[in-house]
C-alpha cells in the first residue's frame, strides 16, 4: 500500500474543497499498468452467467453475417450498446440421444451440465459454473453467488446435484445485507483487525463438525453423501471464517452504496422484473468489484418464464404456445415483446460490469460471463439452435464482438471452451453426443 | 391401534385405492382392481424406512418460537424443498444443503443468538430477553460463569436436540461458552456463540430417526423413544417436542399403548395443533406458490399483494374451523359456506367489509361453497390476468385426489389450437379447440370439463355470469360424475372415493417424513379405512396415524442396508 490508502487519498485531494473524483481511478492498489494487484499478483478473472427464457425467434434474432461486426436483426437491436462486449453463438445444438425432450429443461440443463437429464426430476452432474467455482473461487467469501430478476426463490440455473440447486437471492435487501451487512469487511479500510467473535464462532464449529462426522458413520448409504454434504457446508463456512480472520487485499473498485430503503416490488411484469434485475445487477456487480465472490449467476426469468406484460393477458411462455404466428411478420408478434425485453435486460447486466472500472479497464475485461437459454423456438420446445453468448474478454483470453455460427455442432463446445479458459484441466466435458473436448477456437486470442 | 379395523371397512376404501393418469387415457375407465389387504397383514408390514430429514423453514420457525418467544425475527435462511410425491415436506428426506443456505442458516442462527441474550433497550421500551431465556444470572457479566452456562445449554439444549444432552456435550459446549464470554469478555455474547453453534449442529437441524430392536417383535425395529417423540411433535405440531412429550419419552410412557395415546390425545388437545394442520394444508395445496403469484393490476386493479396473503389466511383459517374447531368431515371442506373475511377479501367477494378477520356464511345463492370456491384455489391456478380451466382442473386431480396429469408433450405443434378467431370468447369456445386435436384431447378432457365449472370466477376469483357477452356455460363432469355448476362440482368432489384417500395419504406421508411407497398400501388402505369410518373426521385420523405401529415401527430399505450390531442402537438404519 506504500502508507497510501483511500481515504488519505481522497482527504489529501479534497483538501477541504468540494471536488469530483472518480474513486476507481485510485490506481495505488495496482501495478504500473493497471494490469495486476500492487503485488504483482494477477487481477482475477471471474466468471458470471445469466439466463433467460424461451429462446429466439430465428428470423429476426439470428445476424446474417458471422465474424466481427454482425448484424443485429430486430429481436437483438437493443444489443447494438454491448454488441463490442460480446459474442453471440447461433446454431449450436442440444442432443438429448435416448433421453425424452423434457420441455423447458433438456434444452438448458444440457447446456449448463453438459449431460441430458433422465426425467422431470433429475439435474445430472453439476452446473458449469458449481465446476469453475471449485477451481477460481475458494479464496472468497462466497464461493458463488445466484441471484433472479423474479422474485421467486427457486429460480436458478445453478446446482450442486439434483436434490440441491443453488437457490436463488432475490430480495435486494436482503441481498445487500448478506453482502454489506454486519459481515462485510472493506477491503480499503486502512485498520484491520481480526474479530474476536469470527475467532470464537470458528472454533464453536469444530464440535458441529465432529458430530457430523459421527452422523455420517452411522446413517444408511442413501442419506451418506447428504450428511457428507452438510460436512461440506459446515467446511465452507470455516473456510468463511478464516477468510473473514485475514486482511482482505485492497479492491480500488469497492465502494458498496448505501442500503435500499425499499425493497423491489413483487410482480412479474416486465417494468418490474426490469427493476429488480436493475437492484440485483447493481448489488452483484459490487460484489464483485468487493471481491465477495468470482462466480456469480443471475436468472432474468425461470425456464419456461412466467414473465407478463401489463394488460396482456398471457404470460410469456402461455404466449409461446397460444399466440398465433403472424402472417404477415412471420412470427409471435407479442412473443418477440418478451424477447426483446430480455434482450435489454441482458445489455443492461452487460453494460453494468463494462461500466465498473478495474485497472486499466473494467470488470468485464476481467471476466466471462456466459448466457444460455431454455428452448431455441419455445413454441415447439426445440432444443436445436440453441442461442448462446459470451461478454468479457476473460483477463484478454478472449476475443469479443463476434457472432459465430455452429452449423450443428455441439452447443457444449462453449462450455468446455469456458472451463480451458479458466484452467480447468478436464480433457472432454458432457456424456454422450454433447461429450467435447473442442473448443470453440474462433473466440480464443 | 385403531388402524385394525374390520375387513369389510378395508375392502370398501380399497375401491379408492390410487388410479393415475399417467397415459391420458380416459380416467373413469383406469380404476385399479379393489384391494383386499387384510388387517392383520397391516400389523405384519407396518412400518416406514428411517429416515434423515432436514427441518422445514415453518419446523424451524415454529421449534425457535416456542423455544425462545414468537417474537424473535427468525428470517427464511432455509431453501425451498423440491415437492415429492405431492408434498414439500417429503422433499426433506432426500433434499441437499449446499454451501450457500449453510452460510445463510449461519446468519440467522446468529441473529437468533443475539436477540436470545438481548439486554433490552429501555428507550425502545424492550425488556432483556437474556433475564427470562436464560434461568441464571452470572456472577460477573464480563467473565466466565460454567454454571450459569451449564444450566442453560441443559435446557435448552434439551429443546433443541429434542432429547436430554449427554454431559460430554454440556461439557464441551459449557466450554465454548467459557472461551467466548473470556475472549469476548461478554458472558452473554460467550452464550450467544453456544446458541449459534447449536443452530447449526446436525442433531438440532437434522431429523434422525434413531431405531433400536423392537422388543415386541423380533428381528424388527423401532424408532427410539426420543425419535418417536420428534416424529409425534414434527406432524402434530410441525415443531419440535416439549418438555413433556420428551418426559414420556425418556419414561419409557411412550412405548405403552396407553402412555402413547394420552401423549397424542394431549398434543392433539393442544392449541399448537393448529401450527400442525395449517403447516399440513399449506403444504398440501401448495400455497408456497403465493409467493410468487401476483396479477396483472391493469387486468385486476383490486387484487393486491395482500389480497393474495389474505386468500391464502382465509382459506387456511377454513380449514383449521371446519376440521379442528367444528370436527367438520373433511369433505364437506368442499361444500361449507361458512368462512372468515378480511378487508381486503371483502370487495372481491362483493361482501360487507368489517375491521380485522370475521366470520363469515356466504348466502346459498353466492356461489361460493367449499374452498374450490374461495380466492385461494381460484387465482392461484390462474394466470396473471385470466382464469384457466385447465390450471384448475389440474390442480384438483393433482393436489386433492393424488393424480398425476402428464405435461404436453413436447413435439406438439400448438398451431393448430392457436385461436386468431375474435368470435371465440369464452374458454369453453376456446378450449373446444384442443378437443379436435387427438394429441391435446386426451390430457384436456380429464382437466378441462373440471376447469370450466369454474369459469364463473374469473383470475382473480371474482364471481361472473358472462365473458365478453356470453352466457358461461358451466356444465362438467368428473370421473363419471356430472354436474351444471361450481356447487356441482363440489359435491362430486366431495362424493369422489379418492379425495378421503388422497387425504390419508398424504397425512401419512407427512406423519412418516417421506413419500410413500408400495409398502405403505396396506397400512394407508387400513387407515383410509377408519378414516371412513370415523365420518371423515381429521383430529381422529391424526390420532389414528399417530398411535399406529406403522408410525413408530422401522423398515428396512434396500439402499440403507448396513452392517451394524443389531444389538447396538443405531440411527437411520
Amino acid at each position: 500500500m506504500n502508507g497510501m490508502n483511500r481515504r488519505r487519498v481522497l482527504r489529501g485531494l479534497l483538501d477541504g474543497t468540494a471536488v469530483c473524483v472518480a474513486l476507481p481511478l485510485l490506481n495505488c492498489f495496482l501495478n504500473g499498468n493497471g494490469t495486476a494487484m500492487a503485488d504483482g499478483s494477477p487481477l482475477p478473472v471471474r466468471f458470471g452467467t445469466w439466463g433467460w427464457g424461451l429462446g429466439l425467434n430465428k428470423a429476426i434474432f439470428v445476424p446474417q453475417k458471422t465474424g466481427a461486426n454482425f448484424d443485429l436483426p430486430e429481436e437483438i437491436q437493443a444489443l447494438a450498446p454491448i454488441q463490442k462486449h460480446i459474442n453471440l453463438f447461433t446454431g449450436f445444438d442440444c442432443f438429448r440421444d435416448a433421453a425424452p425432450n423434457l420441455c423447458h429443461k433438456t434444452g438448458w440443463v444440457i447446456a449448463r451440465s453438459g449431460i441430458a437429464p433422465a426425467n422431470q426430476s433429475d439435474l445430472p452432474g453439476e452446473t458449469i459454473d458449481v465446476t469453475i467455482a471449485k477451481k477460481i473461487s475458494t479464496t472468497t467469501r462466497f464461493q458463488t453467488l445466484t441471484a433472479t430478476a423474479t422474485g421467486n426463490v427457486r429460480d436458478s440455473y445453478s446446482y450442486e446435484n439434483a436434490k440441491s440447486v443453488n437457490i436463488a437471492d432475490w430480495s435486494p435487501l436482503q441481498f445487500y445485507s448478506k453482502l454489506f451487512g454486519e459481515d462485510f469487511q472493506d477491503p480499503n479500510l486502512p485498520d484491520f483487525k481480526p474479530s474476536a467473535r469470527t475467532m470464537v464462532r470458528k472454533s464453536v464449529l469444530t464440535g458441529v463438525l465432529d458430530r457430523t462426522k459421527e452422523l455420517n458413520k452411522v446413517v444408511g448409504a442413501e442419506d451418506k453423501a447428504r450428511i457428507d454434504q452438510y460436512f461440506s457446508g459446515l467446511r465452507d463456512l470455516e473456510r468463511q471464517f478464516d477468510q473473514q480472520l485475514k486482511k482482505p487485499e485492497p479492491r480500488a473498485a469497492c465502494h458498496p452504496a448505501k442500503a435500499p430503503t425499499e425493497d423491489a416490488k413483487p410482480g412479474l411484469d416486465y417494468e418490474l422484473v426490469g427493476q429488480r434485475h436493475k437492484m440485483m445487477t447493481d448489488l452483484m456487480v459490487m460484489a464483485v468489484a468487493c471481491d465477495q465472490t468470482r462466480v456469480f449467476n443471475m436468472a432474468i426469468a425461470a425456464q419456461q418464464a412466467a414473465t407478463t406484460k401489463p394488460g396482456y393477458d398471457k404470460p410469456h411462455h402461455t404466449a409461446t404456445h397460444e399466440e398465433p404466428v403472424d402472417a404477415q411478420l412471420g412470427y409471435q408478434k407479442e412473443v418477440s415483446w418478451f424477447i426483446r425485453r430480455e434482450m435489454e435486460l441482458w445489455a443492461q447486466y452487460v453494460g453494468s460490469f463494462a461500466k465498473m472500472k478495474e485497472g486499466d479497464g473494467t470488470l468485464l475485461d476481467n471476466m466471462l460471463i456466459y448466457a444460455s437459454t431454455d428452448q431455441s423456438l419455445a413454441r415447439l420446445h426445440q432444443i436445436d439452435g440453441l442461442p448462446m453468448f459470451t461478454a468479457g474478454r476473460a483477463g484478454g483470453k478472449l476475443k469479443t464482438g463476434l457472432h459465430i455460427a455452429g452449423a450443428g455442432g455441439q452447443g457444449t463446445r462453449l462450455g468446455y471452451t469456458a472451463m480451458k479458459v479458466f484452467g480447468l484441466e478436464n480433457t472432454s466435458w458432457g456424456t454422450q453426443s454433447n461429450n467435447t473436448s473442442k473448443e470453440i477456437g474462433e473466440i480464443l486470442v | 391401534m385403531k388402524v385394525l379395523l374390520s375387513r369389510s371397512v378395508v375392502c370398501a376404501v380399497g375401491l379408492a385405492a390410487g388410479f393415475g393418469l399417467a397415459g391420458c387415457s380416459d380416467a373413469s375407465s383406469g380404476r385399479a382392481a379393489v384391494k383386499t389387504s387384510s388387517v392383520t397383514a397391516v400389523a405384519q408390514y407396518a412400518g416406514t424406512p428411517a429416515r434423515v430429514r432436514r427441518m422445514t423453514q415453518s419446523q424451524y420457525t415454529n421449534t425457535i418460537a416456542y423455544v425462545f418467544g414468537s417474537d424473535l425475527s427468525i428470517g427464511e435462511p432455509f431453501a425451498p424443498l423440491p415437492r415429492t410425491d405431492g408434498l414439500l415436506a417429503s422433499g426433506a428426506s432426500s433434499a441437499g444443503m449446499t454451501a450457500g443456505e449453510f452460510q445463510q442458516l449461519q446468519r440467522s442462527a446468529s441473529a437468533i443468538a443475539t436477540q436470545v441474550v438481548d439486554k433490552g433497550n429501555l428507550g425502545d421500551r424492550t425488556s432483556p430477553r437474556r433475564d427470562f431465556l436464560v434461568p441464571c444470572k452470572p456472577a460477573a457479566i464480563d467473565a466466565p460463569d460454567d454454571a450459569c452456562a451449564a444450566k442453560f445449554i441443559r435446557q435448552t439444549g434439551r429443546l433443541l436436540f429434542r432429547h436430554t444432552l449427554p454431559d460430554a456435550l454440556v461439557t464441551e459446549l459449557t466450554g465454548n461458552a467459557h472461551k467466548g464470554a473470556a475472549e469476548l469478555k461478554d458472558f452473554y455474547a460467550g452464550l450467544a456463540t453456544v446458541i449459534e453453534g447449536m443452530l447449526l449442529d446436525p442433531g438440532v437441524l437434522l431429523i434422525t430417526d434413531s431405531t433400536e430392536p423392537d422388543p415386541a417383535h423380533a428381528g424388527k425395529r423401532r424408532l427410539t423413544a426420543n425419535a418417536l417423540a420428534s416424529r409425534l411433535s414434527f406432524f402434530l405440531w410441525d415443531a419440535a417436542p416439549d418438555d413433556e412429550l420428551l418426559k414420556a419419552a425418556e419414561s419409557g410412557a411412550l412405548y405403552t399403548k396407553k402412555g402413547r395415546a394420552a401423549a397424542v390425545d394431549r398434543m392433539i388437545a393442544s392449541p399448537r395443533l393448529e401450527a400442525g394442520v395449517r403447516a399440513f394444508f399449506d403444504d398440501m395445496f401448495g400455497f408456497e406458490e403465493f409467493a410468487v403469484t401476483a396479477k396483472d393490476p391493469k387486468t385486476y386493479p383490486m387484487i393486491t399483494g395482500q389480497t393474495l396473503l389474505d386468500s391464502r389466511e382465509q382459506t387456511l383459517r377454513t380449514v383449521v374451523d371446519h376440521l379442528i374447531t367444528r370436527k367438520g368431515d373433511y369433505r364437506d371442506l368442499f361444500l361449507t359456506r361458512n368462512t372468515f373475511i378480511s378487508p381486503t377479501l371483502a370487495p372481491v367477494y362483493g361482501v360487507p367489509s368489517s375491521t380485522g378477520w370475521s366470520a363469515y356464511e356466504f348466502p346459498q345463492d353466492a356461489h361460493r361453497a367449499g374452498i374450490l370456491s374461495q380466492i385461494s384455489f381460484l387465482a392461484l391456478h390462474s394466470h396473471p390476468a385470466r382464469s384457466s380451466a385447465t390450471k384448475r382442473g389440474k390442480a384438483l386431480r393433482e393436489t386433492l385426489l393424488c393424480q398425476k396429469v402428464p405435461p404436453p408433450p413436447p413435439n406438439v405443434d400448438f398451431s393448430a389450437v392457436e385461436n386468431p378467431d375474435p368470435t371465440l370468447r369464452t374458454a369453453r369456445e376456446r378450449l373446444t379447440r384442443h378437443s379436435v386435436n387427438p394429441v391435446c384431447a386426451g390430457c384436456h378432457k380429464i382437466t378441462d370439463p373440471i376447469g370450466l365449472a369454474l369459469e364463473t370466477f374469473d383470475g382473480a376469483g371474482r364471481y361472473r355470469d358472462t365473458e365478453k357477452g356470453v352466457k358461461l356455460d358451466t356444465s362438467g363432469s368428473l370421473d363419471g360424475k356430472t354436474f351444471n355448476s361450481s356447487e356441482g362440482l363440489g359435491s362430486a368432489l366431495h362424493d369422489h372415493p379418492q379425495l378421503a384417500s388422497c387425504l390419508v395419504k398424504r397425512m401419512y406421508s407427512f406423519g412418516t417424513g417421506g413419500p410413500l411407497s408400495n409398502a405403505d398400501t396396506p397400512a394407508v388402505e387400513a387407515l383410509s379405512a377408519a378414516f371412513a369410518q370415523a365420518g371423515y373426521r381429521v383430529p381422529d385420523l391424526l390420532r389414528m396415524i399417530a398411535v399406529s405401529d406403522a408410525f413408530s415401527e422401522v423398515v428396512e430399505t434396500p439402499a440403507a442396508v448396513k452392517t451394524a450390531d443389531a444389538g447396538q442402537q443405531t440411527v437411520a438404519k
